[in-house]
């Protein structure tokens, strides 16, 4: 296999970036750290793990999502799937009380919602999207008032709480990279684990997928029931990113948009790791950056939104240019 | 004087075409609007925790409580609600009319959160000035923002109706992670959150005034209302008719920035609003502006004195904030209006 191997634009592009991941997570290990590496190691290990674990499912996911809709600008988060997973979050403790969630083990609730959470999408992904022909506009424009919706909903019922169940929820709302949720690391881990099997398993039908739905079913593809699996696999893969550290709208969009533009073909086999190295250096290397040289943590959430929203407009413009 | 003026008035209510088989259905349907309103104001007033009603009223001499929190508290929140609810509409309409676009509106568009931008700017440099300086401010920032929006959406080749609100949404959300950098870095944000999530129960009397500017605005959106809905045909169809086109834009684009700001100064933003009323009532009577300001302006005020009663019922004594019970209605009957089968977007 090695010896076919080729340096071409792709694979230098993917080299480049590894090694930039590496840089990146190196300088987050150890920029800066004093003290005992006992403590360090396994500290900043944890949140690295959880960094990783965000960068790669909103890659995949995004990317994923992308081949299926058969379009660059459609994203989960942009149609709304993760103020969904903090909707569902918040109907858990409305409508079974806080007790629940001290009694419910985390794991068991994460469970819950997880599984809420495909039912619900899976519904929303069938309405926008098999319900007929819509415009790509109308697409866009709906699930993104229907992110509001949510987001608003969500905060309705929180303010309905008492303030206990409210403090709990509350961290919920805003994304921060700097406090991950790290009780779900053992968990997300092995679901991350398990979907990359499922979608490694199902590798060769993206590239066909992407021609769109026709040629996809007339080069023999189970489309159905493909694009099933992939949707549940990328309502898995938000749930996880964003009970770790929050809804974010626009890092997905800006990952697979660059990945797609460095890479330059549209084959997953690159474009995947590409997404996924590119997001690893956004989240590790901007943390690392934000958090030891400039000194202020939860600023790379805003610049992710402020970058995101740009490219986004851009994209579109350029979309009805043509 | 005043009994004088009074007859007066009855005269010229009199004598409006109340017999008129099409403006006379209208006329009774919107006093029956306006009555509706009525009622509900007068319910506003009697909600809350301290215990007013008639009979405390009454029975209690003026300087009592009852009487002051009826005077200091729930009247002007009262008169803040029908203001900022009929100005926000009414800028929503102006709005739609300029742009024609039916999904436009101040948070549609990117106004309100350069108002937001604008406010923090003025909070930052200049804290010891008037709140009416740092609203002027506001407002020439929701000015710049708004036509920053039209300058993008000249790129638009192809007018695409859906096209325009997501550039808007998207605009305004770039402008809001500017601000929210800025609020983060010094320590403003608790400050921008209030901003960014309107409510009423601050209002008071002293803290409200600044509203009469929305006022002044839906007025003179009546007074220009058939410029605005000739500007609504195009800018060819608006010289033709010997219009000074841009000159409308500017008026119109004038008042949607004063309203937007001082919304947002006074009670914080609403979302939606301006959407969804003028889109009902156009569903309702059409796109002729002279006659929709009127209906916009009531059913606006109507729309947002029931749900800030909502707002203070579910939660007894607690309140929702307005933005919230707003959000939430107002984004599900966008999405009505998306995905109805056939939108007659202009």
């Amino acid at each position: 296999m090695l010896r076919n191997f080729q340096w071409s634009r792709p694979t230098i592009a993917i080299a480049i970036l590894a090694a930039l991941a590496l840089i990146s997570i190196v300088c987050f290990m150890t920029l800066g750290a004093r003290g005992s590496w006992s403590f360090i190691i396994p500290f900043r290990g944890r949140r690295l793990m959880g960094l990783l674990l965000v960068a790669y499912s909103i890659a995949v996911s995004t990317v994923l999502f992308q081949t299926v809709t058969n379009n660059r600008i459609l994203t989960p988060s942009i149609m709304g799937f993760d103020a969904l997973y903090v909707l569902v979050q918040t109907s858990i403790v409305f409508f079974f009380g806080p007790l629940m969630l001290v009694m419910l083990n985390a794991h068991l609730q994460f469970a819950i919602e997880v599984v809420l959470m495909i039912g619900f999408s899976w519904l929303l992904f069938q309405w926008l999207f098999l319900g007929g022909n819509r415009s790509l506009h109308l697409l866009v424009l709906v699930g993104i008032v229907f992110g509001i919706f949510f987001r608003s909903l969500s905060s309705f019922m929180q303010r309905l709480l008492d303030p206990n169940a409210f403090q709990v929820l509350q961290d919920s709302f805003f994304a921060s990279f700097s406090t991950i949720d790290t009780t779900l690391l053992g968990v997300s881990t092995g679901i991350v684990g398990v979907v990359t099997l499922v979608l490694w398993r199902m590798g060769h039908t993206f590239d066909v997928l992407s021609l769109g739905r026709d040629n996809a079913i007339n080069l023999g593809i189970d489309y159905k029931r493909t694009v099933v699996i992939i949707l549940v696999m990328v309502s898995i893969l938000v749930s996880v990113s964003t009970a770790l550290v929050g809804p974010i709208t626009f890092f997905g969009l800006l990952v697979a948009s660059l990945a797609h533009g460095l890479v330059g073909t549209s084959k997953h086999k690159y474009v995947l790791p590409a997404a996924a190295l590119l997001g690893v250096i956004a989240l590790v290397g901007g943390q690392t950056l934000f958090e030891r040289v400039f000194e202020f943590d939860t600023a790379l959430s805003i610049i992710v939104e402020f970058l995101g929203g740009l490219v986004f407009i851009i994209l579109i413009l350029r979309g009805a240019a043509r | 004087m005043a009994r004088r003026f009074i007859r007066r008035a009855l005269f010229c209510i009199r004598r409006l075409p109340w017999r008129h088989p099409v403006t006379g259905r209208h006329l009774r349907l919107l006093a029956f609007a306006i009555v509706v309103t009525f009622v509900l104001a007068v319910v506003s007033l009697f909600v809350g925790v301290s215990d007013v009603s008639l009979q405390t009223l009454f029975s209690t001499s003026p300087e009592d409580r009852p009487m002051q929190v009826l005077l200091i508290s729930r009247i002007p929140r009262t008169l803040a609600i029908l203001l900022a609810g009929s100005s926000l509409a009414i800028a929503g309409l102006v709005m739609q009319m300029i742009v024609r676009n039916r999904f436009v509106e101040p948070s549609t568009a990117g106004t309100t959160e350069s108002a937001s931008l604008g406010f923090l700017v003025v909070t930052l440099f200049a804290p010891g000035w008037p709140l009416i300086g740092k609203m002027m401010v506001a407002a020439g920032f929701a000015l710049a923002g708004t036509a920053l929006f039209l300058r993008i959406l000249r790129f638009v080749p192809l007018r695409d109706v859906l096209l325009v609100p997501l550039v808007g949404i998207m605009l305004g959300g770039v402008i809001g992670a500017v601000t929210t950098f800025f609020a983060y870095r010094y320590n403003l944000m608790p400050s921008l959150l209030a901003w960014n999530m309107g409510d009423f129960s601050g209002v008071l009397r002293g803290r409200y005034e600044l509203l009469w500017f929305g006022l002044a605005g839906t007025i003179l959106a009546y007074i220009a209302a058939d410029r605005f809905t000739v500007a609504g045909m195009g800018q060819d169809f608006t010289t033709n008719l010997g219009l000074n086109y841009k000159r409308v834009m500017t008026l119109g684009l004038i008042i949607v920035s004063i309203v937007s700001a001082v919304v947002l100064v006074s009670v914080g933003s609403i979302p939606f609003l301006g959407l969804i009323v003028p889109n009902v009532v156009s569903l309702m009577i059409g796109d002729n502006m002279r006659r929709t300001v009127p209906w916009v302006a009531v059913m606006g005020a109507a729309f947002v004195l029931a749900c800030d009663i909502v707002g203070r019922l579910v939660r007894f004594p607690y309140e929702i904030p307005i933005s919230v019970v707003v959000g939430v209605i107002g984004s599900a009957m966008f999405l009505y209006l998306l995905l109805r089968k056939r939108h007659n977007a202009a």
